[in-house]
């Protein structure tokens, strides 16, 4: 039997329960409705209304002085949110913090824009504080006339803002065969999304005066680790940022404040943080980021080199790994993204990977950039394998492990693992990592 | 400067004005401040693997580099560097890549030796990166290159012998050649997915 169900019933069906004056939130007399129509749910959510919540008393919070408004402050979430965090690995635990990742909370991102608190980390040598007064930024190399710019400088040219996603190569490297992470964050977390501002590189290029024989740039970030990536020009005269802010606010420290590269789509750790020097020359660096790591193994003993782009990914973001579901109509949504363009279609499968439906997009959905995809389900308490698919505009579709595994080694530590991830749903609602 | 001043506002001026300088709202002018290479020589640490464009003077053996490693160095990565609280091992792997055991080293993983030295100035050690003279980061860079059997224990480094090693896996590396999967859209009856749970 089909499990989908139509998204104006169920629509119609919430409006009914909001007009019978009972919750729409997940608490007991919400789950005793459920148990109650589970039933009738399976054939059209018939028996919906029929309940009633008890009398509203008026909050405590209409009866009472709320807090004072301070002469000055940094807003921060409700104390009820305070779960809502970056987290560290728990599968493959680094045995110091310096070189090191923190995990984007998916599950719990609301729209596609990270806040600015949780944007992933990514470190190679810890998080400098970097005065912006004192820190400067050079072109230099093979330009006609080298030169350094103060924080100043660049903040007096005109700016633009876009809206990226930015993921780390490195993203789902504990999952490729066996399961190891429990949630979408530890997954699926080494991903962020937000709306970058900066200048883009091709004005500060165009400045110095590219040497036409120029091909590619050393980008050096002023950490302890002067973490550097060779990138080809074309690439950072085509639509790569010099980035102060994101979110309207300037970046964190543990995001590169106050400057960074950013390189639209392609993976995080050449976007390098605590910009501080680009050198122009005729041929890429080979450094130890690009030969000994952030290189990807092939099955005939060789690595693939330079691999930057980020190809199409998509995931279930709820219901997702250590979350419980309850028998009754579900809202399936999850995130796409294309290194290569824009999401044009999300498929989402009920049944382990025999039929597909396609999902809603949320619009606006821009070039390189998250876009939440949303099915509605009505799960009829039978235990089933969820998974999404998607297919950018340049008409590529997200492979299966498999599909990777028939061209690529993937054993050892692994980059660009994109493949379809599929969680399972046992008798109990629980939703369980389930890749193999 | 007045070249790229000229540059720069004549790729602004298609948008909105016609001509840059006749308009209150022009762009502002070029702020970048002319710098001179020699000036730039501290923050210039760059080594370039194929053919160690950047090395600078000074030079170390592997003998020497013993002694700077296991006052620098040990106390992450291990005596000999085989591996300490902080890292894995630094030895060995040569061979390893066409195994599902791969052991990724200096020795058996760098293309280019002058890469090692690039990546001990700008990073090592973790505490107090670029604080090694060039002639302890030769010397350590030789003894990583001898623990892996590269050189000898008395072979002198410096720019132009590092770059004259042949690393084992110089010829390792290809060019990214995705996309390399070729997925099919099957919407139905399509091919269930691999799971680690037996679904019914």
């Amino acid at each position: 039997m089909d499990q989908k169900i139509d998204g104006v019933r169920l629509v119609a069906a919430a409006r009914a329960e909001l007009e019978a004056h009972s919750s729409i939130t997940h608490n007991p007399s919400r789950r005793a409705l459920l148990a109650k129509t589970a039933a009738a749910a399976v054939t059209g959510l018939a028996g919906v209304g029929v309940a009633r919540a008890e009398p509203l008393a008026v909050p405590e919070s209409n009866k009472a002085l709320g807090r004072p408004l301070p002469p000055e402050e940094y807003g921060m979430p409700s104390k009820y949110e305070s779960h809502v965090k970056r987290r560290r690995t728990d599968v493959l635990v680094n045995k110091q913090n310096y070189s090191d990742w923190s995990f984007t909370p998916l599950h719990q991102q609301l729209g596609t824009v990270t806040p600015n608190g949780l944007i992933y980390e990514r470190h190679h040598n810890g998080v400098p504080d970097i005065n912006p007064d004192q820190h400067r930024f050079v072109i230099h190399g093979m330009v006609r006339q080298p030169l350094v710019f103060s924080m100043s400088d660049l903040m007096k040219y005109p700016s633009v803002s876009r809206f990226h996603f930015m993921e780390c190569s490195g993203n789902g490297l504990t999952d490729w065969l066996k399961p190891a992470a429990r949630t979408v964050q530890q997954t699926h977390g080494l991903l962020s999304c937000a709306q970058w501002t900066g200048i883009p590189v091709s004005t500060l290029l165009d400045e110095a005066g590219v040497s036409p024989s120029a091909t590619w740039a050393l980008a050096e970030g002023g950490d302890g680790a002067a973490h550097a990536r060779s990138i080809p020009m074309k690439k950072l005269m085509e639509d790569a940022l010099i980035v102060y802010a994101a979110n309207g606010e300037m970046l964190r420290p543990e995001n590169g404040y106050p400057l960074r590269l950013f390189i639209p789509g392609w993976e995080g750790n050449v976007s390098i943080k605590w910009l501080r020097r680009l050198k122009l020359g005729d041929q890429p660096w080979h450094l130890r980021s690009e030969t000994a790591r952030y290189t990807d193994p092939m099955p005939d003993g060789k690595w693939r080199q330079f691999s930057f782009e980020m190809e199409a990914k998509s995931v279930i973001t709820s219901p997702s790994g250590s979350m419980k579901i309850r028998p009754g109509p579900i809202e399936i949504v999850g995130f796409a993204w294309s290194g290569k363009g824009s999401i044009r279609a999300v498929d989402v499968t009920l049944d382990g990977g025999r039929t597909w439906h396609q999902a809603q997009l949320e619009g606006p959905v821009m070039d390189k950039c998250l876009t939440r995809f949303r099915l509605q389900w009505n799960w009829t308490g039978g235990p089933t394998t969820i998974a999404s698919r998607c297919v950018d505009s340049t008409g590529y579709v997200q492979p299966t492990v498999e599909d990777i595994q028939k061209v690529r080694a993937i054993t050892g530590f692994v980059q660009h693992h994109n493949g379809v991830f599929p969680w399972f749903i046992n008798e109990a609602g629980e939703v369980k990592n389930a890749i193999a | 400067m007045a070249l790229a001043t000229t540059l720069l506002l004549a790729g602004c001026a298609g948008n909105t004005v016609s001509s840059a300088t006749a308009s209150p709202h022009a762009r502002p002018a070029a702020l970048g401040t002319p710098v001179v290479e020699p000036d730039l020589v501290a923050w210039n640490i760059d080594v370039r693997g194929p053919d160690g464009q950047g090395l600078p003077p000074g030079s170390g053996t592997a003998r020497a580099g013993k002694a700077v490693f296991d006052a620098q160095c040990a106390s992450c990565h291990g005596a000999a560097a085989a591996g300490g609280p902080m890292f894995g091992t630094m030895v060995g792997g040569i061979g390893s890549f066409k195994t599902d055991k791969r052991v990724l080293t200096p020795g058996s993983m760098y293309p280019y030796a002058p890469a090692l030295f690039d990546y001990i100035r700008r990073a090592m050690p973790l505490t107090a990166p670029q604080s090694l003279s060039n002639d302890q980061t030769y010397a350590v860079t030789a003894y990583l290159l001898h623990l892996n059997g590269l050189v000898e224990q008395d072979a002198e480094m410096n720019a132009a012998s590092l770059a004259a090693i042949r690393m084992p896996n110089r010829d390792g590396f290809i060019v990214d050649d995705r996309p390399d999967t070729n997925a099919v859209r099957c919407m139905q009856d399509c091919k269930p997915l691999r799971t680690s749970v037996a679904v019914p």
